[in-house]
């Protein structure tokens, strides 16, 4: 102990030999500057994403030997084949159709479940069952996503699904959707519950003291004091949802059509790239090049739903202390 | 709040419909977790074997196995890891300890936060543009090397569709959850043991190598385990790089074909035959255990080294 003791004082006296002002002056100087240029390296990243997608999808929409293409008849095209047919068509409409339908079902299904899981963690469980339930979420959280694509390939279509209604067939946007739903549920749920931890104890007592009920507290003092972290962590969901590939891509099925049936197969605009990049399309082709177009779209959309997050959460802020 | 009267049995019984309504969407959530995890174990347990976890892919059923993605899964899961966690927690010190409260320190906050809801598959482009084909300022059909093909320190310029390319794919799709991670881990640090070094004389570099860093590690750590058990799971970026679906072969060096564990299971998922929804289900309790093991890992650090500091 004492050895140990008397070999850290030396070498913390080591540690503290004093270098000339000028040398200090570099190194710091040196060292925030690489740790400068790794901070940047976040917004090339973004720049580069942009330029990369708009460039691609630039190319898509100036194809010489493509006259039918054009920003316009991309975003108001109902209809999609890329890929069948004498004359391709390329109207994203279906796409997001199906991307969006697909997104519905989740959230239906887990932003109220995540929700009341989480009023049920922050107000009633104790701290024991919190523990495990955690648990179990932070375990849900990991899975990855083509382990439940493959659940609700074998297991939610054929033993959930189709004992209700003949009309499901092997790929449906219904499986896909319930699958993303359990994929988003842990991130509703723990970013809800930390929004409604954040309200202050105080609020809660005051509101028992004038005779409420749990639920009266919950739902009329709780709730409503973390909202903005609540619906903030409801968009983050969504925004997941939109950018899930690998379960949609194994359960939802192929086919681009504009439908709001939930038991059709539907085809969302990350399957579409998933089919284009897995197949051998030329990559001069038209079909590869617009799944830039479809790309662009896809995180112009997220973008603005992540932008709109970030919003909610500071300008809405109920800021207690 | 100038409510109308409700009569005490109201009150009651909606507090008490209340709590069961919790309750079951609370029991939903682990009832779908443990109906995931024994459908996948019924599915899957008759095909785990030493064979299968040490045998290459094949068209028949009773020989496949995942010895090629499950060495691929490893080696780009170290590449991104060595890419990825000391980018974050470097872009972490500098934006914790270094930065002043200016507009471009929000504007690169606001970026981070913006990076982490891109979707993954998004990601897989840019990398397929950056790195595979280094936006085509190199020819691809006639690379530039450097070393010996056989040798471990091979490298091509563009990288291809190699280990290299794939580990840096998912450096890219983890950092801003690195990032914000460490951040947070900065931010729990108390700033009386900043003051205390700064008023013995250190500089602000001393302070964060001797104090905060230190200080900081143990909930860095479980951040980049997390970051990492995600890493491991990516599928999309792989596939839109050219991960490859059948791979014969264990990589060798940086510039190896390669394929990862999820990948191996959508293809396997994605065809119709019986046998091969078996092993794609044996493949994933293979991946749960290795990302049991890296939950568990993090919650004993979390446990073990987690002291409370004083603020």
């Amino acid at each position: 102990m004492t050895a140990l003791a008397a070999r850290s004082a030396a070498e913390i006296a080591n540690r503290g030999t004093p270098h000339s002002a000028l040398i200090r002056r570099w190194s710091e100087g040196s060292i925030k500057f690489a740790l400068l240029s790794m901070t940047l390296l976040s917004v090339v990243t973004t720049i580069a994403i942009v330029g990369v997608l708009a460039g691609e999808a630039w190319g898509f929409f100036s194809m010489a030997d493509q006259p039918d293409i054009s920003l316009w008849s991309f975003v108001t095209g109902l209809e999609w084949s890329p890929l069948l047919g004498a004359r391709p068509a390329f109207g994203v409409l279906p796409l997001v159709a199906g991307t969006l339908l697909v997104t519905a079902i989740a959230g239906c299904f887990a932003l109220p479940i995540g929700l009341l899981t989480a009023v049920y963690l922050s107000e009633y469980a104790s701290s024991r069952t919190r523990t495990i339930l955690k648990g179990v979420l932070e375990i849900l959280a990991g899975v990855p996503t083509v382990v439940y694509g493959f659940f609700a390939l074998t297991f939610i279509t054929p033993y959930l699904l189709q004992p209700l209604s003949s009309g499901f067939g092997t790929y449906n946007a219904m499986s896909a959707g319930i699958a993303v739903g359990i994929m988003i549920l842990p991130i509703v749920c723990s970013l809800s519950e930390d929004a409604l931890r954040a309200v202050p104890q105080s609020l809660r007592d005051g509101a028992y003291a004038l005779g409420s009920t749990k639920f009266d507290v919950s739902a009329k003092v709780v709730v409503p004091a973390g909202l903005s972290g609540v619906i903030a962590a409801f968009l983050l969901a969504l925004t997941r949802a939109i950018g899930e590939t690998m379960i949609v891509a194994l359960a939802a099925g192929g086919l681009a059509q504009l439908t709001a049936n939930p038991a059709e197969q539907v085809q969302t605009m990350t399957a579409y790239m998933v089919q284009i990049f897995l197949g051998d399309a030329p990559a001069a082709g038209v079909e590869y090049k617009s799944s830039y177009a479809v790309a662009f779209t896809l995180f112009l959309i997220t973008f603005v739903l992540t932008w709109s997050g970030a919003i909610i959460l500071k300008r809405y802020r109920e800021e207690y202390d | 709040m100038a409510a109308g009267v409700i009569s005490t049995s109201r009150r009651m019984l909606s507090n008490r419909v209340f709590l069961w309504s919790c309750l079951a969407a609370t029991m939903i959530a682990i009832l779908l977790l443990s109906v995931l995890m024994v459908s996948i174990a019924i599915e899957g347990w008759s095909s785990i074997s030493w064979r299968f976890l040490d045998s290459f892919a094949s068209r028949k059923p009773a020989q496949a196995g995942i010895k090629a993605p499950l060495l691929g899964s490893l080696w780009v899961c170290a590449i991104c890891g060595l890419a990825a966690i000391p980018m974050g927690i470097g872009t972490a010190i500098y934006l914790e300890e270094f930065a002043k409260r200016s507009r471009l320190k929000r504007f690169i906050q606001l970026n981070i936060s913006n990076l982490s809801g891109v979707p993954s598959i998004v990601y897989g482009i840019l990398a397929l543009a950056a790195f595979v084909r280094f936006f085509g300022l190199a020819c691809a059909d006639e690379p530039w090397t450097l070393g010996d093909p056989e040798s471990l320190f091979f490298i091509q310029f563009p990288f291809g569709p190699s280990v290299l390319a794939g580990g840096l794919t998912l450096a890219l799709v983890i950092l801003p959850i690195m990032i914000i991670a460490s951040q947070e881990a900065f931010r729990a640090v108390p700033p009386s043991l900043r003051q205390g070094a700064l008023a013995l004389g250190s500089t602000p570099w001393q302070v964060v190598r001797l104090v905060t860093l230190p200080a900081a590690m143990p909930t860095i750590m479980t951040g980049a385990i997390l970051a990492m058990s995600r890493a491991i799971g990516e599928a999309a970026p792989l596939l839109v790089i050219g991960g490859f679906l059948l791979v014969f072969q264990t990589p060798t060096n940086l510039m190896s074909d390669f394929t990862v564990l999820p990948l191996q299971i959508f293809n396997w998922a994605g065809r119709p035959q019986a046998d091969f929804h078996k092993l794609a289900a044996a493949a994933i309790i293979v991946q749960l255990v290795v990302l049991i093991s890296f939950n568990s890992v993090a919650i004993i650090i979390r446990q073990k080294l987690q002291r409370p500091l004083q603020s």
